[in-house]
């Protein structure tokens, strides 16, 4: 079984909510990631999002634009980034996603692509740039390795597209909260309500809310609403901060810790 | 078959690679765009600004004394630079700010690399009362100073862009970005035949009046078709709209120059079609410069409005179905072009355009004296004077 669908079939068990936390793989290298990665798991995160750095990200803000900046200088690849997560699978299981721009996806090759990241033990894969009208080419090779493919609704989504995107995405269904990119600020939650509830009809997949979610506070909110509280921004910007001074664990541990305590059911 | 298919597919390129946010505002456009260009209201009041505000049509002119001194084929240029503002680009602002009219959108932005689509868009955004936002690599605003301070007169904010390579790229990554946040309130007026279907498709068909012209003029001054075609490829708009009239021509050459910057074997240099390979850049999958990861290359010209990693995706498909062939010249050919056309014809060329006329000088002489060479001359040159006295090392 995916290890996405199975997290998420013990926490809706339980009646708690995903945290799936959002780094960039190479900020500051990859060793750090690694290093990241279980502390997250320590920290309470239930899914790994790990981004892959692309030269041109038209989806994120600044904070995750720099971050993958740091990441190419550390010599950052896709192949390296698997060779990564085969460590950590060593260690830990825990549902790990990579959200890749299109273009490093079909530099690699599709097919290889979707075949190498199961056998490295990735479950699902975002594609900011790639809405499921565009996605034949990934779709087969997908569903024969057993990764799932992500998509996006935002708060413009039609209700046609919303059925649409809803039915092609497996693992979770990525809501934005925000008309924006990456890192903006969250400010219509009567908005994101009414929307997950919206997408919910179309679909028996979970649905988790980011882009925007920032604070402890956010986190609880969204976690009222979703089935999952995705985090990127920031957490990223901590690891830009603390990225070389020796804390770099700790802090986002400590953030990480924060956001869980306050998603907790009362 | 219809060239783009309904998926915005020119064979295996083009395509709509776009975050989810923008899908419902693409396909918005392309209903609100396949509505209109069959709309005769529409048609009427985008020829009416063509002709009393662009100056349409241009002429095509005879370049005698370039044809004397090449001593081949005959050489006509298509005068876009005589277009108001000054190059091709105001067809398609032109065409643009009237959709985003019809879809009441009060606010315009847009990406710029040398600034004449900048100031093209500022200027309309002018004359229809919109507000209007333009970004911009900082490298391309020192390189273009004139024309950033020109796109404030008219009433523009110019934003810079200082992300990767400051150039004009990163100003359409952050040209999106803005849409993305703002899209219910603002159209993003594209510059160029690049882009997430319509985009390639739509610009295609407001530029191609400079096809339509050119195939009319030439009849009436010859009484027959041109050999060849010639056009600088950035982009690819002004290039897209001096072929797309003659495609069905299938005598007729078409040829399509890059920018070969310090030369295609330094690696420093714009030419997708000799240094690339299909990937997906900003919406769409055409010919890019990239790496084996997939990481966009940087690139170089001395032409800011041919510096750009990847090409309309019609170009590609142009020319994986061999109906139009593409080249590239060197920044220094360039130059010595835009002495060339100063010195012979009165006529300064944009820097861009400069690369087709460099292309002109080496396949003119190869044609005989009773062919015929059709030549984009998409802009004016009054932008790149500083830039050109700053590389002759004269301080004005």
């Amino acid at each position: 079984m995916n290890r996405l669908d199975h997290t998420f079939g013990r926490l809706q068990a339980q009646g708690e909510k995903a945290l799936i936390t959002y780094i960039m793989a190479g900020d500051p290298s990859l060793q750090d990631t690694e290093q990241l990665v279980l502390e997250l798991e320590r920290a309470g995160a239930d899914v790994i999002e790990l981004g892959v750095p692309f030269s041109d990200p038209i989806a994120d803000g600044p904070v995750i634009q720099q971050a993958a900046e740091r990441g190419l200088q550390s010599g950052t690849s896709l192949c390296k980034i698997l060779d990564s997560v085969r460590r950590l699978r060593a260690t830990t299981q825990i549902p790990i996603v990579l959200m890749a721009y299109y273009n490093n996806i079909h530099a690699f090759g599709e097919t290889a692509f979707c075949g190498k990241a199961v056998e490295a033990g990735v479950d699902g894969l975002i594609v900011p740039d790639m809405p499921p009208d565009e996605a034949g080419p990934l779709r087969g090779p997908a569903d024969a390795a057993g990764l799932h493919l992500i998509f996006l609704l935002a708060p413009t989504s039609t209700s046609s597209r919303r059925a649409y995107v809803a039915k092609e995405s497996g693992g979770f269904v990525y809501y934005v909260s925000l008309t924006g990119i990456t890192g903006a600020k969250l400010n219509d939650m009567a908005g994101v309500r009414e929307n997950v509830a919206k997408i919910k009809k179309h679909t028996k997949t979970p649905v988790a809310v980011g882009f925007g979610v920032a604070t402890p506070e956010d986190a609880a909110s969204v976690a009222q609403v979703a089935d999952g509280v995705i985090v990127g921004s920031a957490i990223v910007r901590r690891v830009g901060e603390h990225g070389q001074d020796g804390r770099l664990v700790q802090e986002v541990g400590t953030f990480v810790r924060s956001l869980k305590g306050a998603m907790q059911p009362t | 078959m219809a060239i783009p298919d309904r998926h915005g597919r020119f064979g295996l390129y083009g395509g709509r690679y776009v975050p989810e946010t923008l899908m419902p505002a693409l396909l918005e456009l392309e209903e609100v765009y396949q509505r209109t260009r069959r709309d005769r209201k529409f048609q009427t009041e985008f020829k009416h600004y063509l002709k009393e505000y662009v100056g349409r049509p241009t002429p095509l002119y005879l370049a005698q004394r370039l044809t004397k001194r090449l001593g081949g084929a005959k050489i006509y240029l298509k005068r876009e630079d005589l277009c108001h503002t000054g190059a091709h680009k105001i067809n398609n602002a032109i065409g643009q700010a009237l959709l985003a009219k019809r879809m009441k959108k009060p606010r315009l932005i847009a990406e710029t690399g040398a600034g004449q689509h900048g100031v093209a868009t500022a200027t309309v955004a002018a004359m229809f009362g919109l507000e209007c936002e333009i970004y911009m690599g900082t490298e391309d605003m020192q390189r273009q100073a004139l024309n950033v301070f020109r796109m404030r007169l008219l009433g523009s904010k110019v934003t810079g862009v200082d992300a990767g390579s400051r150039t004009l790229k990163d100003a359409i990554s952050e040209a999106m970005r803005d849409w993305t946040t703002n899209v219910r309130t603002t159209h993003y007026v594209l510059g160029s035949v690049l882009g997430a279907h319509p985009y390639p498709m739509m610009i295609r068909d407001f530029q191609s009046v400079i096809g339509r012209e050119a195939r009319k003029q030439i009849l009436t001054a010859e009484g027959r078709l041109p050999d060849c075609l010639i056009a600088c490829v950035g982009g690819g708009s002004n290039a897209m709209g001096l072929f797309h009239a003659f495609v069905p021509d299938k005598r007729v050459k078409m040829l399509g120059v890059e920018a070969g910057g310090l030369g295609v074997e330094s690696g420093k240099h714009a030419a997708r079609f000799a240094g690339g390979r299909p990937g997906v850049l900003q919406g769409t999958m055409t010919y890019l410069l990239q790496d084996e990861n997939g990481q966009v290359n940087l690139t170089h010209s001395v032409s800011a409005g041919l510096d750009y990693a990847a090409v309309g995706p019609e170009h590609s498909y142009l020319r994986e179905s061999n109906r139009a062939e593409y080249t590239s010249v060197t920044d220094d050919e360039a130059l010595a072009a835009f002495d060339l056309l100063a010195r012979e014809e009165g006529i300064m060329p944009a820097l861009e355009s400069a690369h087709a006329i460099a292309e002109v000088v080496k396949r003119a002489p190869k044609m005989k004296k009773n062919q015929i060479l059709v030549v984009n001359l998409s802009g004016r040159g009054d932008k790149d004077v500083q830039q050109v006295a700053r590389i002759k090392g004269v301080t004005l």
